[in-house]
């Protein structure tokens, strides 16, 4: 039988696209096989590791992740905690013990640690088959957010505005002089001068319309100098 | 047989001319136009997003929901009624069928995903555009799906089979008049989503008009994929 690769490693796949014929290939994420054929299940780019095909999504809307770190916003104070919403179709509920170290007496009035429309830098710790979402407070760089602005981009970019290890969002924060949070949700908390802000606001709304390209950094770099 | 030269001088299997673009509504989490010939047909997607009233909620898997719309100056001649209407409920109901077997929104329980399909410009064919439109937008949303659809209308007009009637081989009345068959297809598989018949055919006029559908659908196929692709160049 014949084992061939019919689309490009980094190639753009369309939906029930055959991405290669016979059995020597194994479908990884976003793809299926269908009979002897692997085909596209989403639209995607091509990433071939060995004999695994993938796709990673170009477009889509957050879908909670356990240990995802995410900006959320709080819609709702509960008996024992805070519901926040997550700009996914998913709202996440942070309970009084994930979210302060401090004695709380019962009955207290729970506005005066997060009022409703506060931004929080948050993590998920739990979520359930029919998604119901648990968030924290307790961890290093979580905190309420406050001042500054938030934008919105593709929860796919997100990987390639933090970068490798950062780089990107530590070239932003360097050369505008602002603090940014980036959550895995697609929502990104800027905090700096009103012109500094709206300089890193633009630079990375550039890298969400280019993610997909190469030598981002160098055009991000000419960009903010 | 004398319906032999079309209105519009097209040949029995050829197609309207095809224009296809995804990401044209910033707002939308995807979106398309799909064109053909004078029907234009534009498609927003909105979701996975929370399912309000809850009784309509799926706990096991998210839902599709779809609205057709006929713009008011889009038309014939006379005006269309703007807002929805019989017409407007049945097309949103059999676009939801001819979209949702090729969707898999297992992983958003709860949820529904947003299919609207507005049409500025009709020339007969209107929910194979939108169909084909509401295809694009939901790949370009980026939601799992197994293959898109592709629909065109094939039919018999005059005793001669073609695809793709415009609104004036739809309206034919010599010769026992015209008959019109509105198909989705999912490419891949060769499997059919929507069929509806409006006039008489026999068993195998029927036939031979399905597999003219099936011809036809992949030329449109290939436009929507490029459109796809295009997106990100």
């Amino acid at each position: 039988m014949t084992e061939t690769i019919l689309a490009a490693e980094r190639a753009i796949c369309t939906p029930g696209e055959i991405l290669a014929t016979g059995m020597g290939f194994i479908p990884g994420k976003g793809t299926y096989r269908e009979s002897d054929n692997i085909r596209a299940g989403r639209l995607g780019i091509l990433s071939i590791e060995g004999k695994v095909l993938k796709l990673t999504p170009l477009s889509g809307t957050y879908l909670p992740k356990i240990n995802d770190r995410i900006i959320g916003t709080v819609c709702d104070v509960l008996m024992t905690g805070w519901r926040m919403e997550t700009n996914s179709p998913y709202s996440a509920v942070m309970n009084l013990k994930d979210a302060t170290a401090e004695f709380i007496p019962r009955g207290a009035d729970l506005t005066q640690y997060f009022d409703i429309g506060d931004n929080v830098m948050c993590k998920i710790i739990n979520v359930t088959s029919q998604r119901l979402v648990d968030i924290t407070t307790k961890g290093p760089g979580l905190r309420k957010l406050e001042g500054g602005r938030i934008i919105k981009v593709g929860p796919q970019k997100i990987p390639r505005i933090i970068g490798k290890e950062g780089s990107m969002l530590a070239i932003i924060k360097e050369s505008t002089g602002c603090e940014i949070q980036a959550g895995q949700n697609g929502l990104i908390w800027i905090q700096g001068e009103p012109e500094a802000e709206i300089k890193a606001a633009k630079a990375i709304k550039k890298i969400e319309e280019e993610a997909h390209k190469s030598g981002l950094t160098e055009k991000i770099k000419t960009l903010l100098q | 047989m004398t319906y032999t030269k079309r209105f519009d001088g097209r040949g029995q299997e050829d197609l309207r001319p095809i224009e296809a673009k995804a990401g044209i509504i910033p707002n939308a989490d995807g979106s398309a136009m799909f064109k053909i010939g004078n029907t234009v047909a534009l498609a927003a997607v909105y979701g996975p997003r929370d399912l309000r009233p809850k009784f309509m909620q799926n706990p096991s898997t998210g839902i599709l929901r779809c609205n057709y719309n006929m713009m008011p100056f889009s038309g014939h001649g006379e005006r269309v009624r703007p807002g929805g209407g019989r017409r407007a409920k049945e097309i949103s109901m059999i676009m939801q069928k001819a979209l949702a077997p090729v969707l898999n929104l297992k992983e958003y329980p709860n949820t529904v995903v947003d299919v609207f399909v507005e049409l500025p410009q009709t020339d007969a064919g209107t929910r194979c555009a939108g169909i084909t439109a509401a295809a694009i937008a939901l790949a370009d949303a980026g939601l799992e799906m197994k293959d898109l659809v592709s629909a065109l209308a094939v039919g018999k007009v005059g005793g001669t089979i073609i695809s793709d009637l415009t609104y004036n081989e739809e309206a034919y009345e010599e010769e026992g008049g015209s008959t019109d068959i509105p198909v989705a297809i999912i490419p891949s598989t060769g499997e059919i989503t929507l069929l509806q018949l409006d006039g008489e055919l026999t068993k195998d006029e029927l036939t031979q008009a399905l597999e003219l559908a099936k011809k036809s659908a992949a030329k449109i196929y290939k436009v929507q994929q490029e459109a796809l692709k295009a997106r990100f160049k």
